[in-house]
Formats: structure tokens, sequence, C-alpha cells
């Protein structure tokens, strides 16, 4: 490639006879292998992190399998899931958002604006004062809710495709009915339902153990690498519906499946931890200014996503105290302050 | 045999519509129309504003698929075949793409490559070799390493063309690829077009406005109107001042282009004669309005 290129380098490995050929951004892979140590390390700070604090070193000793019985104990039964659910709510919202974010053409078109996060608090809010279910019917709810909100976007949105900015206007229309239905749920119900709802949507990680993560890495574990597939395809359409299918990429079947697998994603993730504002409108732009690649990645994005969302639980745990402050709040203040500078800088660029 | 001749003996063109009924939702644009693209030829379609030519480019480039009839592309209806075998054969410039934010000239370029590529052969040595090429025939090949969004509208437009060529197709569909370019780069583009077909061998179908650019450039011209094709073949045979007056609506005289010597349509000065009702005619009242000064 050129010199004085300001995109990242790309590096290809080829066979001698030509038939396989990879190509890797360089960059890209550094900057998803640094989020990765960065999360990790952050999760190995944060599982030692409490009322009862535990060094790092000793951590990793216990993780390994050469702990003391009562450093074992919280670790492994208190702790440690707490901090898999975060990591993997971070990186389903992140690999969401990038797929949405795509998909609109927009970053603002992430499931949190479009009306998802409301959605699934609809659902979990109608099973708690309404229906006073168990927590497992608050997650079924909560799915339920984000994947009819999810639908109903999409074929309100749909005329002859669908286009980024009817997509995001009517997500934001959507999104504020439900959130008037979710303050209508939250009036009428009792005093007890109500803390339960409001503890619900802010978006919390505490009290998560094991029955949480092992739904929830499954649905990742089979919809990351379908989505991922798609990846490539899903960048093509970045350049409009005709040039894409002019390049043979079955537009409409792409978008389906990639919103179908965000959509679930994101509603899984909900389910796992309540709605975690602004994780997946931020991560993809900021995992995408780091690697300087045109369009957002989803495999960057969902990395970024996990680092964010157990630095954010760890700020809120080291600022506060262990269990004063939803990690939710914390996203959301940090979130709402970057949509800002989001909402000026596209006024800049004079795209709204 | 006794068949109708079909499928892959057909001597016919690769690309042809048969009987197309083409619109958008209930709106029908045009009824049973056929049109066959010679092979290797240049062929430019023509007429007035919603005449359908731009709907044709695109049923014709499986963008729109007929409420009737069909697109044959190799004798095999287009819409049937896989899309990114379709996709090695047949190249499209929209009228309007879009580039991703910050993308450069030769990332953009070399997505023109997507239909050759997979999983495990993502960039070979020949992807590379065609990008570089692509981009030396269209000239863009200094500005490689640039932002496409940095570049003006003509050079953005000899981008999009070159990762049309990257596709490496024997057919490639244009869409109005001069609208918003100045003389200069218009003429740019349609140069480069011509020697594209010239040189390459391939089969071009452009959309156009300029009725003398495609009697320069074309060698074959399809003049619509309505929906109906109105005349095909040659622009010596086709341009005529009745066949312009008829289909768009515009007295003219045909004089002989003194650098090409193809036609030349030099409309009649409406003011100065005063001729018929004068001033803005609708393009259907066109045809039947009264020839008060037949043009000399």
């Amino acid at each position: 490639m050129s010199a004085g290129s300001r995109e990242a380098k790309l590096t290809t490995v080829r066979t001698a006879r030509g038939g396989l050929s990879l190509r890797l951004d360089a960059r890209a892979a550094l900057v998803g292998a640094a989020l990765l140590l960065v999360a990790l390390a952050a999760g190995v700070v944060l599982v030692g992190t409490g009322d009862y604090a535990i060094a790092p070193g000793d951590v990793l000793r216990t993780l390994l399998g050469h702990g003391n019985p009562g450093q074992d104990f919280i670790i492994r039964q208190l702790r440690l899931p707490r901090v898999l659910v975060a990591l993997l709510v971070g990186a389903a919202l992140g690999m969401a958002g990038a797929a949405f974010q795509t998909v609109a053409r927009n970053p603002l078109g992430s499931p949190d604006v479009i009306g998802f996060g409301q959605g699934s608090a609809a659902g979990a809010l109608f099973v708690i004062v309404v229906l006073h279910g168990s927590s497992l019917a608050v997650s079924a709810g909560a799915v339920t809710g984000g994947l009819l909100t999810g639908l109903a976007v999409y074929l309100l949105a749909w005329q002859r495709g669908v286009q980024g900015y009817r997509l995001v206007l009517v997500g934001i229309g959507g999104s504020a009915i439900l959130a008037a239905v979710n303050s209508y749920l939250l009036v009428k119900a009792n005093f007890v339902d109500v803390a339960r709802a409001v503890i619900w949507i802010s978006g919390s990680l505490d009290g998560r153990d094991w029955a949480q993560v092992w739904p929830l890495l499954g649905v990742c574990a089979v919809l990351m690498p379908l989505l991922l597939a798609q990846g490539r395809d899903l960048r093509i359409t970045e350049m409009g519906d005709d040039a894409a299918r002019a390049l043979g990429v079955r537009v409409e079947r792409v978008r389906f499946t990639a919103v179908l697998c965000a959509v679930l994603l994101t509603a899984a993730a909900t389910a796992a931890a309540g709605p975690i504002a602004f994780v997946a409108l931020t991560a993809p732009q900021l995992a995408r200014r780091l690697t300087r690649s045109p369009g957002v990645g989803l495999l960057p994005s969902a990395l970024m996503g996990a680092a964010l969302l157990v630095l954010a639980d760890l700020a809120a745990q080291r600022a506060f105290g262990a269990g004063q402050v939803p990690v939710g709040v914390a996203t959301g203040v940090l979130g709402g302050g970057y949509l800002l500078w989001l909402l000026v800088q596209e006024r800049r660029a004079g795209r709204i | 045999m006794t068949t109708r001749p079909a499928d892959t003996s057909t001597p016919g063109p690769r690309l042809r519509a048969e009987k197309v009924t083409l619109g958008y939702d209930q709106r029908v644009i045009t009824e049973g129309l056929s049109v066959d693209i010679p092979d290797h030829s240049f062929t430019v379609v023509v007429g007035p504003n919603a005449c359908g030519k731009s709907t044709l480019l695109r049923a014709l480039a499986r963008l729109l698929k007929p409420a009737q009839g069909r697109v044959l592309l190799d004798g095999r209806a287009i819409g049937t075949r896989p899309a990114k075998e379709v996709a090695r054969t047949l190249g499209l410039l929209p009228q309007s793409s879009v580039a991703p934010d910050g993308i450069t000239v030769s990332a953009l370029v070399a997505r023109g490559r997507y239909p050759h590529q997979g999983l495990l052969r993502q960039w070979s040595a020949e992807d590379e070799r065609i990008v570089e090429e692509s981009m030396a025939a269209t000239g863009v090949a200094p500005l490689a390493g640039r932002r496409v969004d940095e570049l003006s509208g003509g050079q953005r437009q000899r981008v999009w063309i070159a990762m049309a060529l990257a596709q490496q197709t024997p057919l490639l569909l244009l869409d109005e690829p001069t609208t918003y370019l100045d003389i200069q780069h218009q003429l740019d583009v349609l140069d480069l077009c011509a020697h594209l077909h010239e040189e390459g061998g391939r089969t071009l179908v452009a959309v156009l406005h300029d009725l003398n650019q495609a009697a320069r450039y074309a060698t074959h011209l399809v003049a619509m109107r309505d929906g109906r094709i109105e005349a095909q073949g040659p622009p010596r045979e086709v341009i005529t001042a009745e066949l312009v007056e008829r289909v768009f609506g515009v007295r003219c005289r045909i004089i002989e282009d003194p650098e090409s010597g193809t036609p030349l349509v030099v409309p009649a000065d409406r003011r100065r004669r005063g001729a018929g009702a004068g001033g803005l005619t609708g393009g259907s009242a066109a045809a039947a309005r009264p020839a008060a000064t037949p043009a000399p």
C-alpha cells in the first residue's frame, strides 16, 4: 500500500500457490489484544474488590486452583460470576451496538437510542408489577419485551428495505412511548414492587451468580460467531444498498440476520443485568477511533464493551463502595456525556 | 430440434430484457419492454426525465425485480442466479453510493474485489494487482492513500468507477455517471468509458442526460419515452430531428459534429421564432404542438 496512508496498515498472509490468502488489520488486532488484556486485568482487580479485599495475585492464584478455602468460596461462588456477567454483557452489548450502527449507517442507531432498552424494561416491569413473577420470569419478560420492540421497530421502519434515519427516528418514537408505559407501570405498582423494579431498571451486576452466567454464555457462544460471519457482508452494505447488491451481497438477508443476532444479544444481556445504558452506543465508536478503521468493527466493539463495563463497575465500586452504585448508573453518566459530545460532532459534520 | 433455441446455444446477446413490466409498489413505469444489449457495445440509454431509463438500468442490474417478464444474463434469468456469480459478470456504478467514513481510496477500490473473495481467499496477489491496475486506469493511483471524503466530486466519481472496474466484469452498467460533474470531468468520465469499451472489449450500458454526448460516445443508442423504446441503433441512424422532437418534445436541427462527425443536436431558438405556445411546454404536449415553422 502507498506510503503516507492514514489508514491502518493491512498485513497479508498468502500461501505460495495463492490458494489461501488472509488479510489482517494489524492495528485493529493490536487494539483488540490490548482491550482484551485491559478487560481481563480489570476483571481480576474487580474480583478482588469488595468488603473483603483480595490482592490481584491471590485472585489469580485462587483462579488457578491454589487459593485458601475461604478466598476460594468468595471468589468462585460470589465474585467471579458477577465479573463474568459483566464481561459477557459488555461484549454482547458492544457487538450488538456495532451491528445496529452498521445497519443504520449511523452511530445513533444503537439499541439504547432506538428503544430496545425501554422495551426490555417494559417487559420486565410488566412481570414485576402485574404478574409479581420470579426473577427468572423477569428475565423472560425482559427478553420478550426486547424482541417485540426490536421486531416492531424493524417492521415500522421497513419500506422496501430498512434505512438508517428511518430506523433511528422510528426507534426514538417507540422509545418515548415505552418510557411512558414504564412510568405508568411504576406509578401503578405497590411499594415492594417499585423497589424491585427500580433496582432492575437501573441495570446492576449485584447478586449475579452462575445462574445468569450459563444462559448468557450459551447465547454469546452461538450468536457471536454467527454475527461475525456476517461481518464482511455487513461492511459492504455500508456503501449503500445498490452498491452492495451490485457487488453480490444479499443485502436484506445479511441485514435481517445481523439485526436478529443483535436483538437477541441485547435481550440476553438485558435479561442478565438489566438495561445497562450506553455501552452499545459508546463501545463501537470508541473502538473505531482506536482502530482507525472505516466503519465499526464487530470484534473490537465487543472487546471494548467488555472492558468498558468492567471498568465502569470497578470505578463505581471503588468510588462509592461495594454495592452502592449500580453499574448502569455509572455507564449512564459516562455514556450521556459521550452522547452529547457525539451529537456536537455530528452537527459539525453536518449530519444532523 | 423443433423447440425454440434456449439457454446455452442462443447466439443472442449476453444481456437482454424480455417483456419486462417494471415499477415501484403500485406505480407501473414500463410495461412489456424488451431490449437487447449488443455484446461489446457502448450502449447509451437516453430519454426525458421519468421515461424509465434508470428503472430499466436497475432492472438490467437486478436491483429491481420485474413484476412480469425477465432479465436474462447469458440465457438465464438473472434473479435466479447466485448473487456473487452475477457480480463477477455484471458490474454497476449506482447513482448514489456512500463511502464509509474515513475510508481511503485504495480500500474503497479494493471492495470491488468482494465477489471474487471468500473466507479463505481474502486478498490474493491477483486482487492486489487488479486494484492497482484499476486505480491506474482511472488516474486515481496518486490518490491511493487519501480519504475519499476529502476528494472533489470528479475525483470521487473516478474512484467509484475504479471500484466497479476492480470487479473485472465483462459487462458494466453506469447510472448517470456524469451527473453533478462539470464539463471537464464529464468528458474525463466518458473518455474513460470509451477507453474501457475499446481497449477491454467490455460491454458498457450507460444512462446519460446529454444527447450530444450520447451521440458522440455511444456505439448503440436506445431512446426511451414514457416507458417505451422509441428507437434504437447506431447514433447516426437513430438521431433525427423528427425523433428528438418525438422523444424530448424539442424542435431542433441535426448537424454534423465538426469534432467527431457524429450527429449534433442544435435546439431551435424558441425565443426569437416565437414558435407555438413558446415558453414552458410539457413533454407530452410537445409532440401534439402545431408545427408553425418547421425547422429547416
